[in-house]
């Protein structure tokens, strides 16, 4: 039914899409930019001083790049790193990412990112790009969204799906599922080609890497065994190519960048478009002017890059031995290999797929049919329809999934009982009694965790409860049933009862690094008035704010030195878009309204480039860039492990990214392309 | 833990009244999901409580039912079918885990036949693991030594041939006293599922000391697989 649209969304690391089920084929929505990636980036709008608290606004994806190195202090990225970790957690996370975190943050709390002025937890950061996908789809639709299904890597815990889900409440959707990446993509895949038999998805992206081993029935995707590492991507590899950029530049010139944020960050965005050089190119050269004027000028020949790559790369080897183990397979029964993520592109990382599962000698190819970049999404959008039940192609089609990590009580001693194995289909559940060991006690503590090791100390602490109301009897007497279920997103949920006297017990979970309903409640974006006002109304609103907003940016562009290099055609066509858009803004057709941002969006969009050229390179000379000196004081202790402490974002540039010839779906029409 | 007896089964359908017969979790008569407690994992599939199992016909049913019971077929259907659509697609991946393997549905039969197995307090205590076999006492005294003289190399990093040519052989024989195990439990599961109750008291105990030996010898092999490939 088109009044209830479930929308797909892949909240990644370095990218965010979102895909709907166009009768009977995904496609992704594109944004005001007409692109169909959402760079994670969130950047919080310089306000004044005085400045009310609900005068603050956000900027989301590509429009929050230039914003990210004007700014860096109110930008983040990767914050997906972040989601459902305490602070012991991502101590590796801080040497390699700029992330700023409030000093006060207490072990076991949840984290909270600094942005200007204000506090944001990884959640509401997350928030912020989903409510602009939302909006993104809402703008496609014209009209309202509120339920969608989420993307998580197979290989996230309990904490890190419930602060996905968490997020996607601040953002006012109601999160019909969350489901696991590769099986997505496994869904977007089979779509076409009513498949049977094994097949296994090899997932590496920018930040978490997983390999799933599914089998293929008459539509049903049955989850066979599921591995991974949700620290392992193309950034590992980026920040490798960076240390060995840092340290050349240190011994052939003398001099270390690693004290100067705002160079690292123009630097990394040379080794990234180096990465990317290198999966099609035989070598790939780095040319970039060092503070004293001088040059760095390297050659890297692809044979120097995968071997330095390599053992990066062969850290997916261990999950996807094991996967296949568990799967009690070996890799000729896996009939079809499906790669996805950003860094399947790597030649090197083929040829190690191939080596895995025997592809070549067994006259086999991987599948890449599919943008790497957005068959997740379109998986999600399918998963969407699965659940609208607004599709003939996936009303046949059904996901069993597993669950990736063993759940686990704390047992005297402090060993682990196991109660649901890893990979066991979801929803599962276990039920385990237990009494009390004094007369008279009427609470128990319990102590869940996910993981496989052997000791509680060892695995990921979920949850503490009390069994609380527990009917003073003697010592062992009670005994009170506890049910542990595994729902179909992964999270946990848990009920008790005392059975000698039939009460229910109370239960309080405290996740130990979740938010409370509470809380959540208070971090929720829009409020409730204004999603109760009138859609079409608000949509307006959104258009002339979006108006004003890129009218206000142009106008202070005239000022930066990057207007000079415009050739008067140029400036005139950015005259002739403003006064349009200046025009329209004040009447009340939203389509045109939409069109004229769009098209000064065009206008300005090389200009927008020689801003952010000028901007690296100034800060390569270290001259024009307000440097983030916290950051400094933050990392320049004796400790310094990383290669590079204040590495910036990723300014890969997306087009880059995508192949030449794109096979990707026929998107749908939106206003904009009307406009032509 | 006793027998399932006592939990009164609802014989009819919520929605339509229909008798649910064999298909305890959803109405034959008008596809509505059904609540599903005190349902044993058999009655899930509709079987009569057995040992031996063909698996392909378990898969086909364990999909045929997940196509109705999955909560994705219930996004949309009001909260108190959503809460029975969980707890019965739990349920069934719960009995479909369980029966399709040989060793924990043997497990799971005896625990409803009423007896107690060791695996049941797995992790709170695991000393009945620790009880050799009678007639193997001698064989793992010997072999508990190996272990810990190869532990001592590999710390020292040395390297002793002949040791691990022997544990490597007594993996062999212990895998073999495995497998004879497995063959000797499917024996007693025939006997079982064609017995009177006298027969099916004396073939569950013997059961039941089948899966204890079972669980050490598991262990054991375990553990010289852990010393071998720890290089």
């Amino acid at each position: 039914m088109p009044e209830e649209r479930i929308i797909g969304i892949d909240l990644g690391t370095t990218n965010s899409l979102v895909a709907y089920m166009e009768s009977d084929q995904p496609v992704v929505i594109p944004g005001v930019d007409g692109s169909n990636l959402v760079p994670s980036i969130v950047v919080l709008d310089p306000v004044a001083p005085d400045a009310p608290i609900s005068a603050r606004s956000v900027t989301v994806g590509n429009s929050a790049r230039r914003a990210l190195i004007e700014n860096p202090e109110r930008a983040v990225y990767s914050v997906k790193r972040l989601m459902g970790r305490g602070l012991e957690d991502v101590q590796e996370e801080l040497k390699l990412f700029p992330f700023r975190l409030a000093e006060d943050i207490q072990p076991g709390e949840v984290l909270r990112i600094r942005l200007g002025e204000m506090q944001f937890t990884p959640s509401e950061i997350s928030a912020y790009i989903l409510r602009q996908l939302k909006r993104n789809a809402e703008r496609y639709f014209g009209a309202e969204v509120k339920k969608a299904v989420i993307t998580v890597p197979a290989y996230f815990n309990d904490a890190q799906r419930q602060a996905t889900r968490d997020a996607g409440r601040m953002a006012g959707l109601d999160v019909l599922r969350l489901v696991n990446e590769p099986t997505a993509a496994a869904l977007a895949y089979g779509l076409d080609r009513a498949k049977e038999g094994i097949v296994a998805v090899y997932d590496l992206g920018g930040g978490t890497f997983d390999i799933s081993i599914l089998k293929l029935n008459d539509g049903i995707f049955e989850v066979i065994a599921t591995n991974g590492d949700t620290h392992l991507g193309g950034d590992d590899i980026d920040n490798l190519l960076l240390a060995v950029a840092l340290d050349e530049i240190n011994s052939d010139h003398g001099i270390d960048l690693r004290q100067q944020p705002d160079a690292i960050q123009a630097l990394r965005k040379a080794v990234i478009e180096a990465k990317i050089a290198l999966s099609s190119e035989p070598v790939a050269k780095l040319d970039i002017e060092l503070p004293d004027g001088d040059r760095y000028q390297r050659e890297i020949p692809r044979e120097v890059y995968e071997q330095l790559i390599q053992p990066v790369i062969e850290r997916t080897a261990g999950p996807t031995r094991q996967a296949l183990a568990d799967a009690g397979m070996t890799p000729d029964k896996i009939e079809e290999v499906v790669l996805v993520g950003g860094s399947t592109r790597i030649p090197a990382v083929r040829a190690l797929v191939d080596q895995l599962f025997q592809l070549t000698a067994r006259g086999k190819q991987p599948h890449t049919e599919l943008n790497p970049d957005e068959v997740v999404a379109l998986g999600a959008a399918v998963q969407a329809s699965i659940l609208a039940g607004s599709s003939t192609t996936t009303e046949e089609l059904l996901l069993l999934d597993v669950t990736p990590l063993s759940l686990g009580i704390e047992a005297l001693g402090g060993v682990v009982a196991r109660i649901i194995q890893r990979n066991s289909t979801i929803p599962a559940s276990a039920t385990e009694h237990f009494t009390t060991g004094v007369d008279g006690q009427t609470n128990v503590a319990i102590h869940v965790l996910q993981g496989e090791r052997e000791l509680a100390s060892d695995c990921r602490s979920l949850a503490r409860f009390d069994l609380k109301g527990i009917p003073p009897m003697q010592a062992g007497l009670p005994r009170i049933e506890v049910k542990f279920l595994i729902d179909a997103n992964g999270i946990l949920k848990v009920s008790a009862r005392e059975q000698r006297s039939g009460t229910e017990s109370q239960i309080e979970v405290k996740p130990t690094y979740g938010l409370t309903d509470e809380q959540v409640e208070t971090m929720i974006l829009d409020s409730f008035d204004n999603a109760e006002t009138d859609f079409e109304a608000r949509q307006l609103i959104e258009a002339r704010l979006e108006a004003d907003n890129i009218l206000d940016k142009v106008q202070k562009a005239e000022y930066n030195p990057a207007w000079k290099l415009l050739t008067s055609h140029e400036i005139a066509q950015i005259a002739a878009a403003v006064a349009h858009l200046t025009a329209t803004k004040s009447g009340s057709d939203l389509a045109l309204i939409r069109a004229a941002v769009t098209q000064l969006d065009h206008a300005t969009r090389n200009l927008a480039e020689k801003m952010m050229e000028a901007a690296v390179s100034g800060a390569m000379r270290g001259k024009t860039m307000q440097t983030a000196s916290d950051d400094l004081d933050r990392t320049a202790g004796p400790e310094i492990h990383a290669p590079h402490p204040f590495a910036k974002a990723e300014f890969d540039d997306s087009t880059k990214i995508e192949p030449e010839s794109k096979e990707e779906p026929e998107p749908g029409k939106s206003p904009e392309e009307d406009q032509k | 833990m006793s027998t399932n007896a006592t939990t009164s089964d609802p014989a009819a359908c919520w929605a339509c009244s229909a008798a649910l017969g064999l298909s305890p979790l959803l109405c034959a008569a008008c596809g509505k999901v059904q609540p599903s407690a005190g349902i044993d994992y058999y009655r899930v599939f509709g079987l009569d409580r057995s040992f031996l199992l063909e698996t392909s016909p378990l898969e086909r049913e364990f999909h045929r039912l997940s196509r109705k019971l999955h909560p994705d077929r219930f996004a949309r259907a009001a909260a108190q079918e959503q809460a029975w659509s969980l707890a019965a697609t739990a349920l069934l991946n719960d009995a479909y885990r369980t029966l399709r393997d040989p060793i924990q549905r043997t497990e799971y039969l005896l625990k409803l036949s009423g007896l107690k197995i060791g695996e049941e307090n797995a992790g709170k205590s695991k000393s009945a693991d620790r009880q050799p076999p009678a007639d193997l006492l001698e064989e793992v005294f010997e072999l508990n030594i190996q272990l810990e003289e190869m532990r001592m190399n590999r710390k020292m990093g040395e390297d002793d041939p002949m040791l691990q040519a022997d544990l490597t052989a007594a993996r062999a024989k212990f895998e073999t006293l495995l497998a004879e195990v497995d063959s000797d439990l499917s024996a007693e599961g025939a006997e079982w599922d064609a017995g009177d109750p006298a027969v099916r008291e004396r073939s569950a105990n013997a059961m039941a000391a089948l899966l204890d030996r079972r669980r050490y010898l598991r262990n054991l092999v375990r553990d010289v697989n852990e010393v071998l490939t720890n290089v």
